[in-house]
């Protein structure tokens, strides 16, 4: 047995007696960026695939919810700073290796393109729209720069949907967070988090049905990942057993199977699954429980991450 | 130079000087502490033994703050000894989330702050303030790149240990056993 006290007393805010260095706005943005990211993907691949009639919720409305989206996960990003006038420091250097950094430049470009990508389908979205003269000719002169700015899209939108994982998973220090599964898990859950924007907003049938289709794929291998993701733990290091424990029978256990597992992705699936077959339920419910799973799966990382530690985990008391 | 710091484990006795005195050197703010004494008892009555630490930032040659700072504001200095500079830190708490020692903390005014082995007193040839005042002399701090240094010599001689070293960070804070 092993008593571990920290007899001078260390009461550090936002470190002690478990670390929560990472409030609200880290899991908000990081859902955020995730669902933008799928939303542009979605966008941009079906573009070039020529559907953007067919997908027209998908291709051409959804890019103009991005600027809303990523100013919001921005803002919460920039609320979770304690340093708030020097954030143009991110800006003064570029880190490979600090994922925050690759983050605060894959927004510096996504944001600034995709306003742009949006903006060259205003006169599809709204024809006959009256725009003064100069917006006219701005958006006239993008649309031949559509392609590129789709596969511009594509490459930079992976970039975030994956990064924002990584950023996580970076840190050995959290062996929750310490495993590569994160990258992928967020990406595949911020693409059917973005599939499920289409299927909640989307006014044609057709294009719904579709888009519960990709979900539903989504979330057969979102499962798969989170299977894989405790698997990897318990096959592990005691640290990361432990980081395991905490969902297999510990303080997120509840949270996590009941809110995460069941309602944000099996629930949504076998909706889904009962709609293909012919009946009629409402395509909004599965929408609306995969985003609200998204949600919750953000929280539940970035918490459980910061209960996760190497160092005195015999700790009694202080 | 590589500046490193070992502390007898047999010699401490927990008296909490090094806090204070790192407090006070360092004007540290109140209800925050940059080191910190643990007691680690194992075993079972009445078949116990006791080892006495005092921890600080491990001054990590591999250190995972420097690697996850996205403006370099966490550096290393000459002597391998891991810094903040206030006003490249944007406070995005990385650092503190990648620290396995939790060393770090948010200053109130907004950077992160943490243990600086005293840069400022080591640079005018003194000891650091915790080392200083030791009462039992538990603590040297000196050059491991100098064979002829304390430090170097009691290395070779006693066994000795860091703390979590499977983390991969190469702490440059050793405890004699």
């Amino acid at each position: 047995m092993k008593e571990i006290t920290i007899t001078s007393g260390r009461m550090n805010p936002g470190i002690d007696p478990v670390l929560h260095a990472w409030g609200w706005e880290i899991p908000v943005y990081l859902f955020l960026g995730g669902l933008a990211a799928g939303i542009l993907i979605f966008s941009a691949v079906y573009f070039l695939r020529g559907k953007a009639d067919e997908y027209k919720f998908a291709v051409k409305i959804a890019p103009f919810s991005i600027p809303v989206l990523l100013t919001i996960g921005l803002l919460a990003l920039f609320l979770d700073l304690t340093h708030k006038l020097y954030f143009w420091r991110l800006y003064t250097t570029i880190r490979w290796e600090s994922p925050m950094s690759w983050g605060a430049w894959t927004l510096m470009l996504i944001f600034p393109l995709s306003v742009f990508w949006a903006a060259s389908f205003v006169p599809d979205v709204r024809p006959g729209l009256k725009l003064p003269a100069l917006a006219e000719k701005a958006i006239n002169l993008l649309i031949p720069f559509r392609k590129a700015m789709a596969w511009a899209l594509i490459v930079i939108s992976v970039i975030l949907g994956m990064y924002t994982g990584i950023l996580l998973s970076a840190f050995n220090a959290r062996p929750f967070w310490n495993t590569s599964i994160l990258g992928p898990l967020f990406l595949v859950s911020g693409l059917s988090t973005g599939a499920a924007f289409t299927i909640l907003l989307s006014k044609n049938e057709q294009e719904r049905k579709a888009f519960s289709r990709i979900d539903m794929a989504l979330i057969v291998i979102e499962l798969f990942l989170i299977i894989h993701l405790f698997m990897g733990f318990l096959a592990g290091t005691e640290v990361h057993i432990q980081a395991a424990q905490l969902f297999l029978g510990g303080p997120y256990t509840a949270v996590f199977w009941t809110f995460v597992v069941t309602l944000g992705l099996v629930v949504p699936l076998l909706v889904e699954a009962l709609e293909m077959n012919g009946y009629h339920l409402p395509a909004q419910l599965p929408a609306a429980l995969v985003l609200t799973g998204g949600l919750i799966l953000r929280f539940i990382v970035v918490d459980a991450g910061q209960s996760s530690r190497w160092l005195y985990k015999f700790m009694t008391h202080f | 130079m590589r500046y490193a710091m070992a502390i007898d484990t047999r010699r401490c006795v927990g008296c909490s000087d090094c806090v204070v005195a790192c407090q006070t050197e360092n004007k540290v703010p109140v209800g925050y502490c940059r080191d910190w004494i643990v007691e680690e008892m194992s075993g079972k009555y009445p078949l116990l033994s006791l080892e006495i630490r005092s921890e600080r930032c491990n001054h990590c040659a591999d250190a995972p703050c420097v690697r996850s700072c996205p403006t370099s504001a966490s550096h290393y200095e000459d002597g391998g000894i891991v810094m903040v500079t206030h006003e490249e830190c944007i406070g995005c708490k990385a650092c503190i989330a990648s620290c396995p020692y939790d060393a770090r903390f948010v200053h109130p005014e907004g950077y992160v702050d943490k243990c600086t082995f005293c840069l400022h007193r080591v640079k005018d040839g003194l000891k650091p303030a915790c080392v200083s005042v030791c009462p039992t002399h538990a603590m040297i701090f000196g050059d491991l790149d100098d064979a002829n240094s304390e430090i170097s010599k009691i290395l070779q001689s006693r066994t000795h240990k860091s703390l979590i070293p499977e983390a991969g960070t190469k702490p440059h804070v050793f405890y004699l056993l």
